[in-house]
């Protein structure tokens, strides 16, 4: 028991949705409170309340325990409950049923830069910001030289942060979060702001609270290469109730994929546009539709769209998406040697071929477009089409420990060079070149 | 690799070493739904006493933050504000100030009235203005507009010592009464925070409270004796209009400061009840509809 740091059990928080109140958006004055008093007190009366408002559940009996030192990663689409079971967490709002027992102090870091007041200094925000997460001044004191050497904002210190640029604010607003020490760590998409390079920064140091320091963390996130990369175990909400509790990757590629596998052939509902998609479809070979290939045999794309009338420059492309969302590569007819022309008006029917031994094992998106080059869109598709690359037995990925191959297949010739030979194989290759 | 074998990484000197992860046989924390009243939970507002005073430190900064006369702001308006009500009511009204110098009267007056009305209007706007704290971050909620009572304690403090300089050029002598200062400000402070509990906390769903309180509290001004003595209120119904805690402060403070004052035991036991009934209602009424403040701010 002792090994438990967080356990919820039938956790469920509802909303109520008051349809009169459209109109106001939810804001209710005191004149409509006592314009529909006695509506409402005959209706209590009559036990008819649910006529004025409908009960929505963000949450529905949720259980699920995470260990000491673990990383639990939580995701699902937007609504799916992920904020709200954070909130209740953090005890920002309260269940409306149900309980969390936690072990341990609670340090969350639901969005950077919550507190900050844009008139004060950088150094000011650094101890408001540190007492709103729950550090004492103190400790805030001990950290302080830490903090700004992170945030790297030693010149601004005395700057309003309203005068920061928006990279600084963030760095800020990250570097007092991340030297909270809570035993649990809450973080909801804090991932998602800055640059790139700000962005691996948070993600080291991140991973160094969950794997070095050994602390649990609850990590939200639509970032599901930082899910896959941060969290060993991962529960998939859908419509505020636990779908799926596996290891984070497969959780991942449940929810990009939707579990079931979708139909290979897909027909599209118009749309009004001068140039749409009407069909598109995985073929095995030219007439057997399939989601499921093996790392080494070619995936066929067929499509087919309605151009009304003639579009100068018009090209279907497509894009293959690997389960985190990443893009791994964009082709596009005006590519193709020799080039083909689908500019005129009435229907063009084209096909694709995905050479064979490209694409790792995994599950793989297509997005597919028409478009002019950089100017216009005329329909997009984004994740039309799924598949799935499944490895076989004459696939040679055995003797790699990890289960990171990498984003492709790299046909890459490997040759042995004899010893006997005078050079060194670095000075042949650069004789080589100079020839 | 498992957090239980970087154990290496542990035994390193760290300026920030976390502690060896601890184990607890009972839980630390219980969330459960609540329901009705809930206890005030002194404790843990003393644990987030850091907190209030930083928030207390930023409220003061950044009231009077890129404008040109800063902080002397404070000792302009009510100056200001005095000038103009004691000529109305000294010379156009010609209301009768118990025989003091007008002047000096309705400055005594508003000293104790420009507290209560300041914490009040700042904390009843406190929470709406920070809706993304409160839905993002938890802390005891009753902090937000505490901070502003205690806040308002500085332009409190600028009046008080500008009233002391017109004591001295009114040349009224100071007494020993003037010790009874605090008690008054006490007074004063409790039923501030009582009145900012309320409003805050139902401004939170009704946003009316914003455009109703500065109505509210002018209305309240002339109804409370600052431009006029309360013996201008026939005896007979002076314990009912002390049933307004604002009588008793002011006359608490024209007594302290000028000795002669309305102030019987009367007003003030009736005050020092009000005072505390308003504090404990704000209190536990903020308390029992501030578990649903993320959910509807």
């Amino acid at each position: 028991m002792s090994d438990i740091a967080l356990s919820a059990q039938n956790l469920s928080k509802s909303f109520k949705i008051a349809h009169q109140h459209a109109g106001l958006r939810g804001y209710r004055t005191l004149h409509d409170e006592l314009m529909t008093l006695p509506r409402r007190l005959i209706n209590r009366l009559k036990r008819n309340g649910r006529s004025t408002s409908e009960i929505f559940w963000a949450l529905k009996d949720v259980s699920f325990d995470v260990k000491r030192g673990e990383a639990l990663g939580i995701i699902g689409s937007n609504g799916a409950g992920k904020s709200t079971l954070l909130k209740i967490l953090n005890r920002i709002t309260e269940p409306t049923a149900g309980g969390v027992d936690i072990y341990g102090r609670v340090g969350a870091l639901l969005e950077v830069g919550t507190g900050f007041h844009p008139e004060l200094t950088g150094r000011e925000n650094i101890f408001l910001n540190g007492a709103i997460l729950g550090m004492s001044r103190a400790e805030i004191k001990k950290k302080f030289d830490e903090i700004v050497a992170f945030a790297e904002v030693e010149k601004f210190l005395d700057t309003p942060v309203k005068r920061y640029s928006s990279g600084m604010y963030v760095r800020l607003a990250f570097a007092v979060a991340a030297h909270l020490d809570p035993e649990i760590l809450l973080i909801d998409e804090v991932l998602a702001v800055g640059d790139a390079e700000f962005q691996k920064k948070c993600l080291e140091k991140m991973e160094n609270v969950t794997t070095k320091e050994g602390r649990t963390v609850i990590f939200v996130s639509h970032n599901m290469d930082a899910i896959c990369h941060l969290c060993s175990r991962c529960i998939l909400l859908r419509q505020g109730e636990i779908a799926k509790t596996d290891n984070a990757s497969d959780v991942v590629a449940a929810y990009l994929g939707g579990e079931q596998d979708q139909s290979p052939v897909i027909d599209f509902a118009a749309i009004d546009s001068e140039a749409s998609f009407r069909f598109a479809g995985l073929y095995r070979s030219e007439n057997e539709p399939t989601t499921s290939f093996s790392a080494s045999e070619p995936i066929l794309l067929n499509c087919s769209f309605k151009v009304r009338r003639e579009i100068e420059g018009l090209q279907p492309s497509f894009s293959v998406f690997n389960f985190k969302g990443d893009r791994i590569f964009y082709s596009s007819a005006s590519m193709a040697k020799p080039a083909i022309s689908v500019e005129a008006a009435g229907e063009h029917h084209i096909t694709a071929l995905i050479p064979a031994r490209l694409l790792l094992p995994g599950r793989y998106f297509i997005s597919l477009a028409l478009h002019t080059p950089k100017t216009k869109l005329y329909d997009v598709r984004k994740q039309a089409l799924s598949f799935r690359i499944v490895a076989t037995v004459t696939d040679r990925y055995d003797g790699f420990s990890g289960d990171d191959l990498g984003h492709v297949h790299a046909d890459v010739k490997w040759r042995r060079i004899e010893p006997s030979r005078p050079q060194s194989p670095r000075q042949s290759t650069l004789v080589s070149s100079q020839n | 690799m498992s957090p239980q074998s970087s154990a290496v990484a542990y035994a390193e000197p760290r300026t920030t070493a976390v502690a060896a992860p601890q184990r607890y046989l009972t839980p630390t924390l219980r969330i459960r739904p609540t329901k009705g009243w809930a206890a005030l939970n002194l404790r843990e507002l003393w644990n987030y006493r850091d907190l209030l005073w930083i928030l207390v430190e930023r409220n003061i900064k950044v009231i009077y933050k890129q404008t040109a006369l800063g902080m002397t702001w404070i000792a302009f308006q009510p100056l200001i504000a005095a000038t103009i009500l004691a000529v109305i009511a000294g010379r156009v009204a010609k209301l009768p100030s118990d025989g003091a110098p007008h002047f000096l009267f309705v400055f005594c007056g508003l000293t104790a009235w420009n507290y209560f009305s300041q914490a009040a209007q700042r904390s009843s706007n406190s929470l709406v203005n920070n809706a993304q704290l409160v839905s993002k971050v938890y802390f005891p909620r009753m902090l937000i507009p505490l901070s502003h009572t205690f806040s308002a304690l500085v332009d409190f403090a600028v009046m008080l010592s500008m009233l002391f300089v017109f004591m001295a050029v009114y040349r009224v002598s100071p007494t020993l009464r003037l010790f009874a200062i605090p008690g008054f400000l006490f007074l004063t402070a409790m039923t501030a925070t009582g009145v900012a509990l309320w409003f805050s906390a139902l401004s939170v769903k009704y946003r009316d409270c914003n455009y109703a309180l500065p109505f509210f509290l002018q209305i309240w001004m002339y109804a409370s004796p600052i431009i006029y003595p309360t013996s201008m209120v026939s005896p007979r119904w002076q314990a009912l209009f002390a049933l307004n805690p604002v009588v008793g402060f002011v006359e608490g403070f024209r007594w302290c400061v000028l000795g002669k004052s309305a102030l019987n035991p009367t007003i003030f036991w009736i005050t020092v009840t009000m005072s505390i009934l308003a504090l404990l209602t704000g209190a536990f009424f903020f308390r029992r509809v501030e578990r649903n403040f993320a959910d509807i701010i």
